[in-house]
């Protein structure tokens, strides 16, 4: 594994997080926004519809999950009927690796390279760099945040955590940019820096939202065109794709590329949708000439075949990650890994291990909005209930809360033991005051205790007008 | 997960689940429900041997644990023709997760924790969904304006929203008013508060900070624990306001002494 794993920070990380006002404007701004929008547009029709699409959503990609190695196969051979070269990667030292050695055979000095969040989990630029080449990201934000040498915080938005006045700056300081607050001059600035980045680059390397088996093509869906130029103008085009991503026909297609610009962005289709069909033709003037698509698997298989398969339908739509309020608190950067918010909380512990990702299924309230926003309905907060149980069964639970828990169990089997800790707690309250001890003063921390009250509601039940009780059996 | 079906409850003498917290901490709650449950007609009773339903166990990956104290509600609740509790996320775990817990090859135990789930009950929708009640016929002493937070196991694990908001528009001299991101979590989430309270602090922070630009005097919402972590915000950030349950809204309209 190339890319540094911190999720076992999470608490501290967090921290950083909820002590940077710029981030937390940032960030409450940016997911609520697109919290409101997909509300919006996934119900311009009317409810029922919206959740019409999500169900025809989450049907072709379940569909597609359970006949993966037959559509996989399909693809293949439809791919290279098309004039993809098809190579596959069991990791990410294999997938960079590969792209390594196609860029040699081609002679590749400079790369451009569109949205992809594989790539981050390959840690693919750091090994570009490291062969020499020069890469540059071309989406937007992921332009800023390579500037910047950051990792992307949201799945579609990978520059949310910062505010405009912080992107300023850093075009200044990195690239020497006039200073302006305007916005639409700072994208201009940004366009103008990238054009002759896209005229030179001698490979594109995309990621691919879809695999579509019946045709052997790519879906890619973006909205600056960026992408479009990564995969059109290189002589040499690589779309790293990992194999969930695939999807039985062109149906589904349109059925995905709805619901999927819906839930990230608001849009009822993004800016551009393409189809991608391998090289140019002959008699065609434009397109790459070497098209290759390298399948990656990097813990998709192993996922494949465990309760949380279903994890491996999700289409990186941000959606979850826009709705969960512990995400909005603490940015993408805080879950330590690739991906932040409900589906980084499953995913990362499938992909690094659940022992280097262990606070990550505590991070959620169990709220359900991630599930409930979720436009292939993956039942997020059922995965995460899971993991925690897996960690209480293999033990990695702290002590403290094991001895608690069981002790817990006890009391709670019996009334009488019920009621006597009910007494206990409350003599333990007038003692303590209002800042509790141990793990219980996390909760007087930020917040005031209620007062146990005198009479539980069993004794206020048995001191009833005893004739009303009788008269009710 | 699909709910399962429940069979009407109209006629029925219910049993009160009335919740761990409850019991302990707001007796006066339970009691509300009680006297709501009784002027409508409902004959209730207390299963003396309830304790809890056991989710601070099953949400922290404890099911071992989970189970075993499910298993005392079974036993608690052996009689129970229909359940009735105040609280969304406790008639979540044993809707949901009851069933979840057993499997068929636990035989009667997993019979049994189908039957609890196919007549439980949370409070609000027992009146307006089982008994098709939306007008309790009374009116609050004196005027007051409300906002609900929809606690989030009541909203998406039980689909509930609508229920209290239809209690409290025709329930006399009260005012309904929005709280904006009022399906937003709290903060609560069992030990998550206690896990991480620093995050847990920010969306409580949110949410207080929600409920003070809110026009209402007063929240209502149908989970304790939520409202535990709601007020104990509230409280500590010195805001006047509190969150209040919906059950003892609605007996603050009840005439004469409360029994």
């Amino acid at each position: 594994m190339t890319v540094e794993i911190q999720s076992n920070d999470f608490i501290a990380l967090a921290d950083i997080a909820l002590r940077n006002p710029d981030l937390q404007r940032a960030v409450a701004s940016g997911t609520r926004g697109g919290y409101a929008k997909r509300a919006e547009t996934m119900f311009a029709h009317s409810r029922e519809h919206g959740e019409h699409m999500r169900q025809q959503a989450a049907q072709a990609k379940r569909r597609a999950l359970r006949k993966l190695p037959d559509l996989l196969e399909t693809a293949e051979r439809n791919l290279i009927a098309n004039g993809w070269q098809v190579e596959w990667a069991e990791d990410a030292a294999e997938a960079n690796q590969l792209v390594l050695d196609i860029a040699r055979r081609h002679q590749v000095q400079t790369v451009t390279k569109s949205k992809s969040m594989l790539t981050e989990e390959l840690g693919l630029n750091h090994a570009l760099e490291a062969a020499d080449l020069r890469v540059i990201e071309t989406d937007l934000g992921e332009y800023i945040i390579q500037l910047n040498n950051e990792t992307p915080s949201h799945i579609v938005a990978p520059v949310m955590h910062k505010t405009k006045a912080e992107i300023r700056d850093i075009f200044i300081r990195e690239l020497g940019m006039e200073p302006t607050d305007d916005a639409e001059a700072m994208v201009a600035f940004a366009r103008k820096m990238l054009r002759q980045d896209f005229l030179n680059a001698d490979m594109g390397i995309s990621g691919g939202n879809f695999l579509i088996a019946e045709t052997g093509s790519v879906g890619l869906v973006m909205n600056e065109g960026n992408g479009r130029m990564c995969t059109s103008m290189p002589r040499v085009h690589i779309a790293l794709v990992g194999i969930e991503k695939i999807i039985e026909t062109v149906e589904d297609y349109a059925t995905l590329t709805q619901v999927l610009p819906s839930s990230s962005t608001g849009q009822k289709l993004t800016v551009y949708t393409n189809i991608l069909n391998g090289p140019g033709r002959t008699d065609e003037g434009d397109g790459p000439q070497h098209s290759y698509v390298i399948l990656v698997d990097n813990g998709r298989s192993q996922i494949y075949g465990t309760d949380y398969a279903e994890a491996l339908t999700c289409i990186r739509c941000g959606a979850c990650q826009n709705a969960c309020p512990v995400y909005r608190s603490t940015g993408g950067h805080a879950y330590g890994w690739v991906y932040g918010g409900p589906i980084g909380a499953v995913l990362t512990p499938l992909f690094v291990g659940l022992e280097n990702a262990q606070p990550l299924p505590h991070a959620s309230s169990l709220c359900g909005s991630c599930k409930q926003v979720c436009p292939v309905d993956i039942d997020l907060p059922r995965m995460l209930l899971d993991l925690r149980w897996e960690l209480v069964r293999d033990g990695r639970s702290k002590t403290g809360w094991d001895a608690a828990m069981k002790a817990w169990a006890i009391g709670m089997t019996s009334p009488r033991r019920f009621a006597l800790g009910g007494v206990a707690a409350r003599a333990g309250q007038h003692i303590m005051g209002d800042y509790l001890p141990g793990l219980l003063g996390n909760w007087t921390k930020h917040r005031d205790f209620p007062d146990f009250a005198p009479k539980p509601f069993r004794q206020l039940w048995k001191e009833r007008a005893p004739i009303k009780r009788e008269g009710l059996k | 997960m699909a709910l399962p079906e429940r069979d009407s409850p109209i006629g029925k003498p219910v049993s009160l689940f009335v919740t761990c917290i409850v019991d302990m901490i707001y007796p006066d709650t339970g009691m509300s429900v009680v006297d709501i449950l009784e002027r409508v007609g409902v004959s209730v009773d207390f299963p003396p041997a309830q304790t809890c339903c056991g989710q601070p166990a099953f949400n922290s990956g404890y099911r071992d644990e989970a189970r075993t104290v499910a298993k005392h509600f079974f036993k608690a609740f052996a009689d129970a023709e229909v359940i009735v509790t105040p609280s969304g996320s406790c008639a979540t775990m044993l809707r949901h997760e009851y069933p979840s817990l057993f499997t068929p090859a636990d035989g009667a135990l997993y019979d049994e924790a189908q039957r609890i789930a196919a007549i439980t009950w949370e409070f609000s929708e027992f009146l307006v969904d089982g008994l098709g009640i939306r007008d309790l016929d009374l009116s609050l002493p004196a005027p007051e304006s409300f906002a609900v937070h929809d606690a989030c196991h009541g909203l998406r694990g039980l689909g509930l929203g609508g229920a209290s908001r239809q209690l409290l528009a025709r329930l006399g001299k009260a005012e309904l008013h929005d709280l904006k991101e009022c399906e937003v979590c709290c903060g609560f989430g069992g030990l998550f508060s206690i896990k991480m309270p620093d995050v847990s602090n920010a969306m409580l922070t949110n949410k207080v900070e929600n409920i003070n630009a809110s026009a209402a005097e007063t929240i209502v919402t149908g989970d304790v624990s939520c409202l535990t972590q709601m007020n104990g915000g509230l409280s500590r950030q010195k805001s006047a306001k509190r969150v209040v349950h919906l059950a003892d809204v609605l007996a603050k309209a009840l005439p004469g002494e409360r029994s």
